[in-house]
């Protein structure tokens, strides 16, 4: 039986994170020149300077050269404050420093937040600390001293104010779901927590557009709705503790996307609090309005990193009666492909999700998560499906289902199946895919990949990575095939460096081959800024780092995250 | 040997109610409806003792509107050999569904009688004992085991508040079914598919020679109070005085 990793002190240590004053170890070639372009990486086990490393410059290889711009470096020093982003992050070892730029937290501060919040809304304990500077994942770890927990949107412009001002890092904090690293601190930025603003606003019924703080938590908000004859658009695992503040600021997917579209769409209006404390009302909750550019877009998925976002006013659809859940299965890939074209013509309109997971899941699933059942049991198909349909008329939609269902059995597209007969069914069925997150960290060490590819393409990694890794690790994939979302979960005993370099670049560059997203859904965060690169040209970068330069001078919201610090974005377009 | 199963078709249990604003009764439109959960825990019995070989005929029986067909669709799909619609659209209450069943079981012969043993909308829990007192067979209820014996009995292990109690009754039996009797298996898609070319007969109580008469009439309907917020108390004094004043339990 694999260990559970989570409270394990022991592994915290593995992954490089240091306490203040120590200092990790560094290889001999990158001892003699900390900074610049000497900077070492790990190439085929042993350190090179990174201009010689073969994996990174055929990864670059792939960016035009002539479309990278020079920049001037800003020469943080690094001080004796170092942290490695471990555990299946950027291509190579990228040491982290705590940026020089900001100010240390003082007693003078904490005596101000406690002006601005009250004794309650402040908290100064490690322990109750913990929480908040771990990652669902518990594979990050900040240093954070101070938790700030505000209630009103004058509160956050306040505080901010005074951050902006005195330069300290601020790290904007749901839920806590994320699975890039997002929304812990990576050193002792303050942590800004919305949980407190947990107001619905108002619902308009004939229109369906409901107004809300950033810190309700997305369940809450479906329940409300539900009462009222409507529901979120969008639904994702970690619904019952992630915030809809921290849902916009990600762009969050899930499994509804392939119905209502993403939240770009459906988003119609934000109150943001830019980082020195301007309030911006964006707040419309109007379906339509072309008043100049749409300012709220760049803060939906920005992660925290242009602003914070403090209310969000939002389209939700109406709840439809007739939901029908099928689980199937099928044999191999390409019957899933097929099988999801047969679902689009022949369900058309009511197709409200379409998932898959392969075999390994489903058995990881059922041997880790609590109270799942095997929907299939005499059946040992490689792929499973779970697909959904929501529509206003329950004859009408079993029609059409049990339609689709028989051709897709008579083209033999699919061996075999099951269809929820009452809601606990359907749940039940549900619980199978969304299960599979929370039990492949029961299982181990895990690296995860949130990758779209092209949807003939989408299984070839997985297989391609078994192959690669063979008895070193379990590979798993599933995902949201609806929408060419592959899941990628590599689990093993324990985080391994060397495993690492197996896995990466390689599932980077295999995805940039493609022309796919290194990060469909989950975001850059903490894990993956380097990795724009394989996903984004430089000069789109370039006009990125702009928006961040304009909205956050000081730098100071949600540091070291999202985009590629300026010294490791010199550092490659140096060397070409 | 055949095995006549009584569905029932309720509100899906996970759906959330609400009392019309009439107070007439629950909002049933636009609501989810579903076999009731102990009707089909009744129906995988009655499947699994027919896959044990120990019944050759599954039949599964539901009455009132049209729309009891979908709910022996799904009795069908999970395996039932056949299916029958006692069709009326008359308020149909414990005794008056005792009754039909009690024409039924005489008309169809089984051996076994198995039913749900209360449905989540009326918690009723009647319908199983007056069918067995109206054919004068013997009933076992909160069934959380059922063993078939070779002599034309059945073993029936029940739930009672005491305990479990274990009764071996000759058949022909009426069995009402508990929650840990067994998990229902999920319709399946082959099952599905066969389930379209199994026969739903239709008969009517009058044919059935029943005369439903509506023995109540419901008043009204109205959600239970809601329960209070808990008070905070400041001192022990302030407790003690609560505990004597407001609540009056000293």
């Amino acid at each position: 039986m694999k260990s559970v990793w989570r409270n394990s002190r022991n592994w915290r240590r593995l992954g490089g994170v240091v306490n203040r004053g120590e200092t990790i170890e560094q290889s001999p070639a990158s001892k003699a020149s900390a900074l610049g372009s000497s900077r070492t990486i790990k190439d085929g086990g042993s350190w090179v300077p990174w201009t010689e490393s073969k994996a990174l410059s055929r990864a670059l290889s792939l960016l035009d050269a002539r479309s990278v711009v020079p920049l001037s470096d800003r020469g943080h020093v690094s001080s004796s404050l170092q942290h490695r982003r471990g555990y299946g992050s950027a291509p190579g070892d990228s040491q982290v420093c705590r940026d020089k730029r900001f100010a240390e937290l003082k007693d003078a501060d904490i005596v101000h937040f406690r002006q601005i919040l009250g004794d309650k809304g402040v908290t100064v304990d490690s322990d109750d600390l913990e929480w908040a500077n771990t990652d669902w994942m518990h594979k990050y770890h900040g240093h954070s001293q101070l938790l700030l927990r505000p209630q009103t949107t004058q509160q956050v412009s306040e505080i901010l104010q005074y951050c902006h001002a005195g330069r300290l890092a601020v790290t904007p904090q749901g839920g806590n779901t994320g699975l890039v690293g997002g929304s812990v601190p990576v050193f002792d930025e303050v942590i800004l927590n919305l949980g407190g603003m947990n107001k619905i606003l108002s619902f308009d019924e004939a229109s369906g557009t409901l107004v809300c703080e950033a810190g309700c938590i997305l369940e809450s908000l479906d329940n409300y709705l539900k009462s009222r004859g409507h529901i979120m658009p969008l639904d994702l695992g970690a619904k019952g503790s992630c915030q809809i503040g921290g849902n916009v600021s990600t762009n969050a997917g899930g499994l509804r996307l392939l119905r209502y579209g993403s939240l770009h769409g459906n988003v119609l209006g934000l109150e943001v609090v830019l980082a020195d404390g301007t309030i911006l009302d964006l707040l419309g909750t109007l379906r339509k309005d072309n008043t100049g550019y749409d300012l709220k877009q760049i803060f939906i998925g920005a992660e925290g990193t242009l602003g914070v976002v403090t209310k969000v006013s939002i389209l939700t659809p109406p709840k439809l009666a007739s939901v029908n859940v099928a689980f199937l299965a099928c044999e191999d890939y390409v019957s899933c492909q097929k099988t999801f074209t047969e679902a689009k013509q022949q369900l058309g309109e009511i197709l409200s999700a379409f998932e898959f997971l392969d075999r390994h899941s489903l058995e990881l699933v059922l041997k880790h998560h609590d109270g799942t059942r095997d929907p299939l049991p005499d059946s040992k198909e490689s792929f499973y499906l779970v697909v959904e349909t929501t529509g206003s008329n329950e004859s009408h939609d079993k029609e059409k289902l049990e339609e689709f269902l028989q051709s897709a059995m008579e083209k033999e597209l699919i061996k075999d199946g099951a269809v929820a007969q009452d809601i606990t069914q359907a749940d039940s069925f549900w619980k199978v895919r969304e299960g599979i997150a929370e039990a492949t960290i029961k299982a181990g060490a895990v690296y995860k990949y949130d990758l779209s590819l092209p949807l003939k393409d989408l299984y070839n990694l997985v297989e391609d990575m078994r192959e690669r890794l063979s008895d070193s690790a379990t590979v798993i994939g599933y995902g949201h095939m609806g929408d060419g979302n592959l899941h990628l979960n590599i689990i093993a005993p324990k985080y391994d460096d060397k495993l690492v370099a197996q896995i990466e670049p390689y599932v980077y560059e295999q995805t940039a081959a493609v022309k796919g997203s290194v990060s469909a859904e989950h975001g850059l965060g903490f894990m993956k800024p380097k990795a724009i690169y394989y996903s984004k040209p430089p000069a789109a970068v370039q006009v990125m780092k702009g928006f961040k330069d304009l909205m956050d001078p000081h730098g100071i919201l949600n540091p070291y995250k999202v985009l590629p610090s300026l010294r490791e974005s010199s550092a490659i377009s140096q060397g070409l | 040997m055949k095995i006549l199963v009584a569905v029932k078709r309720v509100i899906d249990y996970a759906v959330k109610i609400r009392v019309k604003p009439d107070k007439t009764g629950v909002e049933t439109n636009n609501v989810k409806m579903s076999m009731n959960p102990f009707c089909e825990i009744a129906l995988e019995e009655a499947l699994r003792i027919r896959e044990a070989g120990k019944a050759s005929e599954v039949v599964v029986v539901s009455m009132g509107g049209p729309q009891c067909v979908e709910t022996l669709r799904t009795g069908l799909a999970m395996g039932a050999d056949s299916a029958i619609h006692v069709s009326t659209d008359m308020p149909l209450y414990p005794l008056a569904v005792a009754k039909l069943l009690r024409a039924l079981a005489t008309k169809e012969q089984p051996q076994i009688l198995l039913l749900g043993k209360q449905a989540i909308d009326d918690d009723a829990n009647q319908t199983g004992q007056m069918v067995a007192g109206l054919l004068q067979w013997p009933q076992a209820t909160f069934a959380s085991k059922v063993v078939l014996g070779d002599q034309r009995n059945v073993t029936v292990e029940r739930e009672v508040d005491g305990g479990l109690e274990t009764l071996r009754l000759q058949l022909p039996a009426v069995i009402t079914t508990d929650l840990r009797l067994n998990e229902p298996r999920y319709a399946t898609l082959p099952n599905i598919m066969k389930a379209k070319k199994k026969p739903i007969s239709k008969i009517t109580p009058e044919e059935l020679k029943v005369e439903i008469q509506p023995d109540f009439k419901i008043l009204e309907v109205v959600e239970p109070p809601k329960r209070k917020g808990g008070v905070m108390v400041g001192s022990v004094d302030e407790l003690v005085d609560k505990l004597q004043n407001e609540a009056h339990v000293i």
